[in-house]
């Protein structure tokens, strides 16, 4: 089995630094065992040439669609809030970006 | 007195309409249903008393003057990844627990329009990521035909709910086999269209150029009934087709005469439990008995899916779950002083394991240094994959093959076994990626366990699909066959 892609505690870490979520040294663990396990089966991949071959992004190979520029109705400021955690007036109240 | 297992949309609309039963009555017999049974199979994250019955009177002022159609009165479950206006929409992940969506989904405005009835949401694996359902953050759907197996998934919910009669149909989401991996584990039909044909307004989002919307119903009939009722253009999904929508469910024939039908050989060597081959090879005699000419087809890039799903999936998902910041919506630890903190611990807690895996995984494929190695690789044999059906449609109607390498699996036997899982979806995932549609129809059982056969067709060939699943449902009617619960 190609040993290629075994993943580093180092590099979950980063991960994890990337997606904002925290990850405990247990979970560190198993995340780095099953990543290499999953990419280790991703890599047959290459086996197959494609030097030649454009990409898909899409199935059904859809363009950029643009409205026209008039307004419409829209949700009500007070349906907009309905599920922020926490608000003040018709503000969404946040902690401080810069300390 | 009604048998709401023999109960089809067909059947229940003649008694609808000949007035024997009332809406109200009909509704009234399924909740009592859902009562009785839910306890044990827990297809349901919430029941909809109230609204049900209030959408129940509207449909029989309906049917009183005249102005009913085909999904007047009907009663019906959606998959809780699907948004409803003031109707609490979970995702099944403590992420999203008491998210009350400010408006509707695309399909869901239009079922309300046709008049059918919601029961309740359907559970699911967290954020439709998995294949048993067992990924959900609030309760572990079982199989109605044996409450220690799994429904599969990630609609387990949706199928489960229509094994057991619960509803007449559900309504699933499909991104890598979620709609026909569970049908074929339940028994009953699931079908995902083409991509862009249903709109994805309102179907929060996991992998977007591989979600779709469609139906999971009793027989085939149903399902184009109710996919003729949600397909069509929506300016508000930037993917949605610009197509005439016929209605599916008419003109459908009981024979195949003149049918092309391909059989792709690769199906029948990744990983398939001889019972399950025995039993399509079966299936494809009565095909054959049927009128259609059989051929076997090669479609050389089938194995490749897999990988090509587990780096596109996951890529397109984690950047579409980074949303969830515990800001404008959605779980928020509220303990941490820091913005950082407060992040990083609302979406540990937030998440369960399968979907922080496919958000790790994603984020990895698409990172600087790997990006070219995964992502664009896994896109560029995509393209490989989309062209071998090309090929096969430019001669076949459709193409027949198993919809799972196995039947339902015990609760528990594959859940820390991510691979293991993963190959669970081995037949469904190709269409997505090629965005074509797929159906799964039971075709018989196996030691007591529901088998599904699978037919794709090319893109925007519905009819074709729905034609051949039907004539082969009607040479046997193993949908008849019902779990005793």
């Amino acid at each position: 089995m190609d040993e290629g892609h075994k993943i580093t505690v180092e590099e979950i870490k980063h991960l994890s630094v990337l997606t904002r979520i925290h990850m405990s040294d247990e979970e560190i663990e198993l995340m780095r065992d099953q990543m290499s396990d999953i990419l280790r089966n991703i890599d047959i991949l290459n086996q197959i040439d494609t030097e030649e071959v454009e990409i898909t992004a899409h199935s059904s190979n859809v363009e950029s669609v643009m409205r026209e520029d008039v307004s419409g109705d829209s949700i009500t400021i007070e349906d907009a809030l309905l599920n922020a955690p926490n608000i003040e007036k018709d503000f969404i109240r946040i902690r401080a970006v810069l300390e | 007195m009604i048998n709401l297992t023999d109960l089809t949309i067909d059947k229940a609309r003649l008694l609808l309409d000949s007035k024997e039963l009332s809406a109200l009555e009909l509704t009234k017999l399924y909740l009592d249903r859902i009562d009785d049974l839910d306890e044990n199979i827990s297809s349901f994250l919430s029941i909809n008393y109230e609204n049900a019955i209030k959408q129940a009177d509207n449909a029989d002022s309906l049917i009183a003057k005249g102005d009913s159609n085909i999904l007047t009165g009907i009663p019906m479950q959606i998959k809780d990844n699907i948004c409803t206006k003031g109707i609490r929409t979970t995702c099944a992940s403590n992420m999203l627990e008491g998210f009350i969506p400010p408006y509707n989904a695309h399909i869901v405005e239009k079922l309300n329009e046709a008049g059918a009835i919601l029961l309740g949401k359907g559970n699911l694996d967290e954020f439709a990521m998995g294949s048993s359902t067992e990924n959900s953050s609030f309760k572990i759907t079982k199989n109605p035909w044996d409450i220690t197996r799994v429904p599969g998934g990630s609609s387990g919910g949706p199928a489960a709910s229509v094994a057991a009669s619960e509803v007449l149909f559900s309504i699933g989401s499909d991104t890598g086999g979620s709609i026909r991996q569970p049908a074929s584990f339940c028994g009953v039909v699931g079908m995902k269209p083409t991509y862009g044909l249903v709109s994805r307004f309102g179907l929060i989002a996991f992998a977007s150029s591989l979600d779709q919307i469609g139906p999971i119903t009793n027989n085939v009939k149903d399902s184009a009934i109710v996919l003729s009722a949600m397909a069509g253009y929506d300016s508000r999904d930037s993917t949605s087709l610009k197509v005439d929508i016929p209605d599916y469910s008419k003109g459908l024939k009981l024979d195949l005469k003149g049918f092309n039908i391909g059989v792709p050989k690769e199906y029948f060597t990744l990983g398939i439990d001889p019972k399950i081959e025995n039993n399509i090879r079966e299936a494809i005699k009565t095909l054959e008995g049927l009128g259609a000419n059989i051929e076997e087809v090669t479609l050389p890039h089938t194995e490749y899916a897999l990988s090509v799903y587990y780096i596109i999936a996951p890529s397109e998902a984690s950047a579409n779950l980074s949303r969830y910041d515990g800001v404008k919506y959605g779980y928020s630890d509220s303990e941490s002083e820091s913005m950082w903190d407060a992040l990083e611990s609302t979406r540990e807690s937030g998440f369960g394991p399968e979907v922080k895996r496919r958000i790790f995984l994603g984020t990895y494929a698409l990172s600087s240094g790997y990006y070219d190695a995964y992502y664009v690789k896994a896109q560029k044999v995509r393209t490989l994959i989309r062209q071998d059906f090309e090929n096969a449609f430019k001669k076949f109607d459709v193409l027949v093959m198993p919809t799972c390498p196995t039947t339902a699996f015990n609760v528990g036997d594959k859940i820390d076994d991510p691979i293991q899982m993963y190959l669970n979806d081995i037949f469904t995932i190709p269409a997505n990626i090629a965005g074509i549609p797929g159906i799964s129809v039971p075709s018989g059982l196996i030691d007591g366990l529901p088998v599904g056969l699978q037919f794709m067709s090319g893109s925007l060939q519905e009819k074709k699909l729905f034609q051949a699943a039907y004539a082969y449902e009607r040479a046997h009617d193993w949908n008849n066959l019902k779990p005793n619960i």
